[in-house]
């Protein structure tokens, strides 16, 4: 039985070669692993080893010969009659491209439903509201655990892990040594075999010493296994600016994080947001990257008292109804916002401001909804501009009601230049209701 | 049969190992781990010629790979793991079933040796439908719940805080499972390898940490990468015991995963393997290899080839040339069957780009 040795490609990209020299001659016997020749490509020159047994019985490519395909029988074995390459060259791939699946995305942005009604409330602080939400779910399922610096004995180091301790044991508040990358990597280990940590960095600055196991591990292994290992864990921790603790420690990073298929990102404002969209997220079995803001966590907020309260992540609320402009915000930005709203409510302009509470999923039909009966839109952020967060709605609103705009879209956003030290600096590079008035005063 | 397992059948001490006996073990105090001695000698018949099995089936499956490769019908970076088999298949002898195993981008032995079908590894490797990630994954990236194997992954170093990961939810459950982490000498530089030692020791967590040297990190050699003269002691400043194996000994690696799996699963914490290996190939398909010179590598392929050995130490044993070529003939049926069905499996439907990126909930 005879069986061709055809021209291998030797990389992911080699489709021709030349055949350099033969190390083989006719008559020669050859066994698996024998070089037989020498190929060079364009990157190198490697040896080709055999696969199977047998004697050379021709050489059908004299050497030197240049720009010879990838998949040409190159020379001929009289086998031992044993198990061989196929003797034919694999008919060219499938060459007719196939038809291009359509991309799943809402045909058409949904009408927006009311948020459910949840009844009495009481006003506590989103730091308390972040506490009650881990404990409520700690309380409720046994392999949900916090991990992180200082999350245990020190209480938080922004305090939101209070109690904890006393109350689920070491076990299940860890204390880790200062090791982003690490800690990361065992949090998604243990989230890949089926537990549901809650990983709580210090400030999302940090986690930038994690984010290959964020984005390459937890976001994709779902994907890269065909479905077979899912990934439910919770990175949660203040982002963006603080107060004047310079520019490594105050950084948006909702853009980054809202990039990336495979993951969500949520960003509370209020107490009700922060409790009903963390106990969402550790239901989640997602990974969900939780953006929550240092500034908010001492701040307090109606908030619903009913021991099931539960927000869905991927749903945006419109905070303050109005006709005149579309005001989009997240997280601080929406107080922001809001405070323009009643600025403008007094010159006689009447703003929606809508809360995103989600950046991935997107509720871009509350927003085109909005757009639709204001026809001007205002996105508000104290992220950077590039590829931020304003510039992805406002491609989208084009996208989705283009002719419903009066005027371009407008971006409020934090100053392009990493975050200065000095008070009057600091004031001077983060969005104030004013910038959201004078862009308003711009359009409407 | 006695000489022939002694011959090859032990583990070799490490440099720094005063004793010259048969095992190094020893935590960084410098007191034993618990090793016995003339570890390698206790293969039985039967395991033997499963570990013969064993190795035969990845190293045929490889060149089937290898071939398939050249035929373009396999794309990408594609890592064998010729040379190595004799570190996985002995390591898989000292686990049970349940423990976990997740290693880097050199991953086809390790599907193989933890029970994944050859049919359904080389179809991935070809993308197809068939495949364990039905095609989305490719060579560096499969996994199989079922069987505990955890990947396949291409960012190096990344799958050893993931390992430490598996161990940590074993312990956190109650569970006795122990986690079998590999990686190469290469990846043993990487910032979160040290941080992952770290963390297993502080914790005490159930993983055994494998370092598969193969010598060279791509193209650099050990000694151009590491100041570390010895791998096998790089998680002593944690107290971490460790044991330089001879990797191209099945019985040597099957005698120190019993001592280093057993040392977990008491509950005492982690434990570190260096097993000395030697890839034939390149470090991928399109690696010229020319940091080495072929004279190396066939001097270890002649003279410590793991499954050579095992041959000998099988034919002092009193196995016939007929019985060889029953297993050999029986090895080729199967990945011939699963290059067969690589081929005939269809690519993914176009339908599959958008699945399986988020679970619903």
């Amino acid at each position: 039985m005879a069986t061709q040795i055809l021209m291998p490609a030797l990389s992911p990209t080699m489709t021709e070669g030349k055949l350099s020299r033969w190390l083989k001659k006719v008559g020669e016997p050859v066994k698996a692993g024998d070089i037989i020749a020498e190929i060079e490509t364009d990157k190198a020159t490697m040896e080709v080893e055999a696969v199977d047994e047998g004697v050379i019985s021709s050489l059908l490519v004299p050497e030197g010969t240049e720009g010879v395909a990838v998949n040409t029988p190159i020379a001929e074995l009289n086998g031992t009659g044993q198990v061989a390459a196929p003797a034919t060259v694999p008919a060219a791939k499938a060459p007719a491209p196939a038809a291009a699946a359509p991309e799943p995305r809402p045909a058409a942005p949904a009408a927006v439903e009311p948020d459910k009604e949840w009844g009495a409330t009481t006003p506590i602080t989103v730091r308390e509201a972040l506490r009650d939400a881990m404990a409520a779910e700690m309380r409720r399922d046994k392999d949900v655990f916090l991990i992180g610096e200082e999350v245990a004995q020190y209480q938080g180091a922004y305090k939101i892990s209070q109690g904890l301790l006393d109350e689920f044991g070491a076990e299940r508040v860890i204390d880790t040594p200062i090791t982003e990358h690490g800690f990361t990597g065992m949090a998604v280990g243990a989230a890949l075999n089926g537990l549901r940590p809650i990983v709580e960095f210090m400030t999302f600055n940090f986690s930038m010493q994690a984010i290959d196991q964020i984005i390459n591990s937890a976001a994709k292994t779902l994907y890269m296994s065909g479905g077979q290992m899912g990934c439910p864990i919770v990175f949660r921790g203040p982002n963006g600016a603080a107060s004047r603790v310079g520019a490594q420690h105050s950084q948006c990073y909702a853009s980054w994080y809202a990039h990336c298929p495979g993951l969500k990102v949520v960003a509370p404002w209020s107490a009700a947001d922060a409790k009903g969209l963390l106990r969402a997220a550790i239901r989640d079995p997602n990974p969900v990257i939780f953006l929550e803001n240092e500034i908010l966590y001492g701040q307090t907020f109606d908030c619903p008292t009913d021991p099931d309260f539960i927000l869905p992540i991927g749903r945006a609320k419109i905070e303050r109804a109005g006709e005149h402009v579309t005001i989009v915000g997240f997280s601080i930005s929406v107080g922001t916002a809001m405070k323009a709203a009643e600025i403008l409510a007094e010159q006689g302009i009447s703003a929606e401001v809508i809360n995103l509470r989600s950046l991935r999923p997107l509720d871009i039909g509350t927003i085109v909804a909005s757009v639709k009966k204001t026809n001007r839109l205002v996105t508000v952020e104290e992220g950077w501009p590039f590829a931020g967060i304003g510039a992805e709605i406002a491609m989208q609103i084009m996208e989705n009601c283009f002719d419903y705009l009066d005027a371009p879209p407008v971006r409020v956003h934090g100053v392009d230049v990493p975050m200065p030290y000095a008070h009057n600096l600091e004031k001077l590079a983060l969005p104030l209701p004013e910038w959201v008035v004078d862009a308003v005063r711009k359009i409407v | 049969m006695a000489q022939a397992a002694e011959k090859t059948g032990k583990v070799k001490p490490g440099p720094k190992s005063a004793s010259g006996k048969s095992t190094s073990g020893r935590s960084a105090s410098g007191k034993p781990a618990g090793a016995r001695s003339g570890a390698g000698k206790g293969l039985t018949l039967e395991q033997l010629q499963h570990a013969y099995h064993d190795m035969l089936l990845i190293r045929r499956f490889e060149e089937k790979a290898g071939q398939l490769y050249g035929m373009g019908l396999i794309g990408g970076f594609c890592h064998l793991y010729i040379g190595q088999e004799a570190v996985v298949v002995g390591m898989q002898m000292a686990v049970e079933e349940g423990d976990e195993v997740i290693t880097s981008y050199r991953d086809h032995g390790h599907m193989l040796a933890t029970g994944m079908e050859p049919r359904g590894v080389m179809a991935e490797l070809t993308g197809r439908a068939g495949g364990y990630s039905r095609g989305k994954g490719g060579s560096m990236h499969m996994f199989s719940r079922e069987r505990n194997f955890f990947g396949g992954h291409g960012i190096v170093g990344g799958q050893v805080s993931l390992g430490i990961g598996l161990a940590f939810s074993n312990k956190y459950r109650g569970s006795d499972r122990v986690s079998l982490t590999y990686f190469g000498e290469g990846a043993s530089n990487q910032g979160q390898v040290f941080e992952s030692f770290n963390l297993a020791a502080l914790m005490k967590l159930p993983v055994v940490f494998i370092i598969e040297n193969n010598k060279y990190g791509m193209g650099t050699s050990v000694d151009r990468a590491s100041a570390s003269r010895d791998l096998s002691q790089n998680g002593s400043p944690w107290g971490i015991p460790g044991m330089v194996v001879d990797g191209m000994d099945v019985g040597a690696v099957k005698a120190a995963g019993d001592i280093a799996v057993a040392h977990c699963r008491a509950g005492k914490g982690p434990y570190l393997l260096e097993v000395k290996t030697y890839r034939y190939r390149g470090h991928s398909m399109s690696d010229p290899a020319k940091y080495r010179t072929r004279e190396e590598v066939q001097a270890m392929r002649s003279q410590h080839d793991c499954i050579e050995a095992a041959r000998h130490q099988l034919e002092a044993l009193g196995v016939t040339e007929a019985e060889f070529k029953a297993i050999d003939d029986a090895v080729k049926a199967v990945i011939q069957d699963a290059a067969d069905f690589a081929q005939a499996s269809p690519e993914p439907d176009p339908g599959e780009l958008y699945t399986d990126v988020m679970l619903e909930g």
